[in-house]
């Protein structure tokens, strides 16, 4: 058995604060950040550890801005 | 237990998304939440997997997605407005050993350029339509589209679509459907995981039963414009499930004989 483990890289100057990603995200990882980028954008941002790399986020944020990492970690490793 | 810390994951080796090389790098014009990116994120990961960048040209359009030929990496010509599907027909017969595709919106596509549309799809021209369908034309201020619903509001119809003076929404995509030019017709959403998915099959189909001499194939997308309909990115995408979708329902409309 295996679990596996995801993280997302935000290109923040990018996101337009849609909020888009922070709806579909089933480990509730994503959050308005209070601050913004550049643009004026209150971006999104990391809230948990939760991520399981399963790209929901990144498949529909319309301006493509995340990036999504997965690993498997063996469970035995305790 | 082991920790794994988020530099752990973070590595090369572990990268299972993200943004195709083959949308340019720089911000969409697009307004935040619009589906236009979307759908152009999904049209350049079909002709990166198929690895066709270099032998596919396409015809983009008037209206929010003119400047699609700054984001896309591939050859882009810039039509009259609602001629794309004429200009398409002839830079396929001229080069039919390309990939061609327009992409349109409603007004562009269902008002100024219907009669382009309507013989393109009935010469069974062999190339893609993409048809973007937000119900409304956004760039010039939300006004009402031939596919606006009927009492829904624009700036021409504050009150909303009364149908009884402004004539009913038009469903091209049937009407399209019905000609013998089509190949391949279906309409699809790009607002959640699984429609987004279905939307890059979609395309990938429509890309070679078109490259395959079957006719022309018709993708409609039926997409969101919060500015222009007045609501966040998030409330426009369930008006748009609870409005949208009962009169354009999505799913193949048409498919090739042989499948
Ligand atoms: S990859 Fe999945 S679990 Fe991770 S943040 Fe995105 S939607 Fe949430
Ligand atoms: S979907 Fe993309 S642009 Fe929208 S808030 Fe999330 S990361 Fe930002």
């Amino acid at each position: 058995m295996a679990k596996v483990k995801g993280a997302i890289v935000i290109n923040i100057e990018r996101c337009k604060g849609c909020e888009v990603c922070v709806d579909v995200c089933p480990e509730s990882v994503i959050a308005m950040n209070k601050n913004v980028n550049t643009k004026g954008y209150h971006y999104a941002m990391v809230t948990n550890e939760d991520c399981t790399g399963c790209t929901n986020c990144a498949v529909v944020c319309p301006d493509g801005v995340i990036t999504v990492y997965r690993v498997k970690v063996p469970t035995e490793v305790v | 237990m082991a920790v794994i810390t988020r530099e752990d994951i973070i590595k090369p080796e572990n990268l299972v998304y993200k943004r195709t090389s083959l949308l340019v790098d720089c911000a969409l014009s697009y307004c935040p939440g619009c589906g236009h990116g979307t759908a152009h994120r999904m049209l350049m990961e079909v002709i990166e997997e198929m690895g066709i960048q270099s032998k596919t040209i396409g015809v983009a359009p008037v209206g929010c997605s003119v400047l699609a030929y700054e984001f896309l990496d591939i050859d882009v010509q810039q039509a009259a407005h609602g001629r794309a599907p004429a200009l398409a027909t002839a830079i396929k017969r001229l080069m039919p050993e390309k990939y061609v595709f327009t992409y349109q919106g409603d007004g562009d596509l269902a008002a100024i350029g219907t009669c382009e549309t309507i013989h393109a799809c009935n010469r069974g021209e062999n190339f893609v339509i993409i048809f973007i369908n937000n119900g409304i034309y956004g760039m010039t201020g939300g006004q009402m589209a031939p596919t606006t619903l009927p009492g829904m509001k624009a700036s021409t119809c504050p009150y909303g679509r009364d149908t009884e003076i402004m004539g009913n929404p038009l469903k091209i995509t049937e009407l399209v459907a019905t000609l013998p030019g089509t190949c391949y017709v279906t309409r699809q959403s790009v607002h959640t995981p699984g429609n987004v998915r279905k939307t890059k099959r979609a395309l990938r189909k429509a890309f070679e039963y078109s490259y395959a001499k079957k006719g022309l194939s018709f993708v409609e997308i039926v997409s969101n414009c919060n500015s222009g309909w007045k609501m966040t990115p998030v409330q426009s995408n369930k008006w748009m499930e609870e409005n949208m979708f009962p009169f354009f329902p999505l799913g193949d409309i048409k498919v090739p004989a042989a499948e």
